[in-house]
């Protein structure tokens, strides 16, 4: 079952349309990467499925239920954390969380306990202060504990990495796959290398569409994955090779590249028993999700 | 309920912690002080001026001050008071706006019309405990010095003029839901008590206007009629009603 289902959403901001007719699925119990460059339009997709923004057209229906504008039930089974979350400067941690319990609708001796557990996950069990005083790290990290608080069914981050340095980034990323038995994670970014090391599924935004969806492991072996490269001993055969295959094209580090979709690799390997060609290495690459990213975004 | 009730707290506890109920609680309780303290000096302060006064030709006799006078000044500082009040909190929305504090609570379920009702209710309750302890203030000086019952419909002109304050408060919510900066909200609520006040010099309908409900000092002296208030205390609860009953609508349709 799909926990978010959006279909053909549109919303523009004056004369620039933002949202084009979007469709997205994210299956339950997923960590869902939401890939797009600064702009793309991530964080109107995400404040309209949580009700802040009001979309031209389509629908989106969270755990199957419509979300209404303005009147978001749905975000009853949503936990939400902004870009850069603002909580209230003049309460600690605790009293935050204690505070979003009850407008939540959460019995205390339940938010007590749940405040406490989730404190000590996000590393902020410590912490007497007033959230004034906080740097980002922690907003952050406060950001994930008051998201989680009501045991959401689908936790939605908006680039909880972005603005974080190398240690925060990891602090966040373990905590995204330490909640993954309890919840469906959606979360937009735009470092592909915090989407390859925790995401089940992703999927690319670009120019208000949604161009690549799915598992990550089938995306790979669907998109590109026929690209080779090859290392021959001397010079000379690389030049007769690509003298009898046009479309090999050089790399930087002395190899030469060529992809299935245009060169068989049938005909390569015929031609190097044929001319008793010297190879060093023969090796099919796997498409990152940056070479993928680029690809997307440069359509 | 418990949401609405834990939102208003939050409100009180942001009043608390930002000084703010303090500055409120300072304000009013000088001017309850001063109402009476101004009237006592008065007969002293012209005494002081009475040789200046008498080379211009103005004769000082002796001032007999009531408690009257203490009430004209509490009428008169009002103004002044509820001015303060509404400086202080235009904020009250805008603030959470442009931090996007509101967003994480909405997020949470919170329906808007309780952050709406729940802030409207914190500034009711903050008006009333300021206004009735300057109030409180007033009336214990007066009682100790003169007698308040030299005073003809004292509590209807204080009803009155709260009722004012409540229905600038209203006004205050409405134009918080409408605009998204303090500058809008204040430019808002200041027009209509404006025009409520312009409309108010016209002699027909002037009667019937909230602003009519600030001249408690004519009413007691005796100068009005009690009953003639009966209309404008029933229009301008009414008025206030409907501006917090708009606001929900226009807060429902708010882009945060």
């Amino acid at each position: 079952m799909n926990m978010l289902h959006i279909t053909d959403l549109y919303k523009r901001f004056g004369d620039k349309a933002v949202l084009k007719g979007l469709c997205l699925s994210v299956p339950e119990n997923s960590i869902f990467g939401f890939i797009g460059k600064n702009g793309s339009g991530k964080t109107t997709t995400m404040k309209t499925v949580l009700g802040l923004l009001n979309a031209d057209s389509g629908e989106i229906r969270v755990n199957g239920e419509k979300v209404i504008y303005g009147q978001a039930k749905t975000n009853r089974y949503i936990g939400y954390l902004p870009d850069v979350p603002e909580f209230y400067p003049f309460m600690t941690a605790k009293e935050y969380l204690l505070f979003c319990g009850e407008i939540s609708g959460m019995t205390r001796t339940d938010t007590i306990a749940r405040a406490d557990e989730l404190l000590s996950l996000v590393g902020l069990a410590e912490e007497k202060h007033r959230i004034k005083g906080y740097s980002r790290g922690m907003k952050q990290r406060l950001g994930i504990a008051q998201a989680l608080l009501g045991r959401p069914k689908l936790l939605i981050c908006d680039e909880p990495t972005s603005a974080l340095d190398p240690v925060g980034r990891k602090e966040i990323l373990d905590i995204l796959l330490a909640v993954r038995e309890q919840t469906t994670v959606l979360f937009s970014t735009h470092i592909l290398s915090d989407v390859e090391r925790i995401c089940t599924d992703v999927a690319f935004l670009n120019n208000g569409v949604t161009t690549i969806s799915g598992k990550i492991s089938e995306i790979r072996t669907k998109y590109r994955s026929r690209e080779y490269q090859l290392e021959a001993e001397n010079n000379t055969d690389i030049l007769a090779l690509m003298k009898a295959f046009p479309n090999l094209r050089k790399t930087d580090n002395g190899r030469v590249a060529f992809s299935e979709k245009d060169t068989a690799l049938s005909d390569v390997l015929h031609f190097i028993a044929d001319s008793h060609i010297s190879i060093k290495t023969l090796e099919r690459k796997a498409p990152t999700l940056e070479d993928l990213f680029m690809e997307v975004t440069e359509k | 309920m418990k949401s609405l009730f834990a939102f208003v707290r939050k409100e009180f506890l942001e009043q608390i912690r930002s000084t703010r109920l303090f500055i409120v609680g300072a304000l009013f309780i000088l001017f309850g002080i001063m109402n009476p303290a101004i009237a006592k000096l008065t007969p002293w302060l012209l005494k002081t001026l009475s040789d200046s006064l008498t080379e211009t030709g103005i004769i000082v006799t002796d001032v007999n001050v009531t408690a009257l006078d203490s009430w004209v000044q509490f009428f008169k500082n009002m103004p002044i008071g509820l001015i303060a009040f509404i400086l202080l909190q235009s904020t009250v929305f805008t603030k959470e706006y442009q931090s996007g504090t509101l967003v994480l609570s909405l997020t949470k379920g919170l329906e808007r019309y309780k952050v709406v009702l729940s802030k409207f209710f914190a500034l009711l309750l903050l008006w009333t405990l300021g206004y009735f302890l300057c109030f409180g203030i007033t009336y214990a000086y007066n009682a100790y010095f003169w007698d308040n019952s030299i005073a003809q419909s004292l509590l209807l002109s204080v009803i009155s003029w709260w009722l004012f304050g409540i229905f600038t408060l209203s006004l205050l919510t409405l134009f918080s839901t409408l605009s998204v900066s303090s500058v809008g909200v204040l430019i808002g609520t200041g027009a209509v008590i404006l025009a409520s006040y312009l409309i108010g010099l016209l002699p027909k309908i002037g009667k019937y206007m909230p602003t009519s409900l600030t001249s408690g000092s004519a009413l007691i002296y005796g100068g009005s009629d009690a009953k003639s208030y009966t209309a404008s205390i029933a229009i301008t609860a009414v008025a206030s009603l409907l501006c917090i009953a708009l606001s929900i609508p226009v807060f429902n349709k708010k882009q945060l």
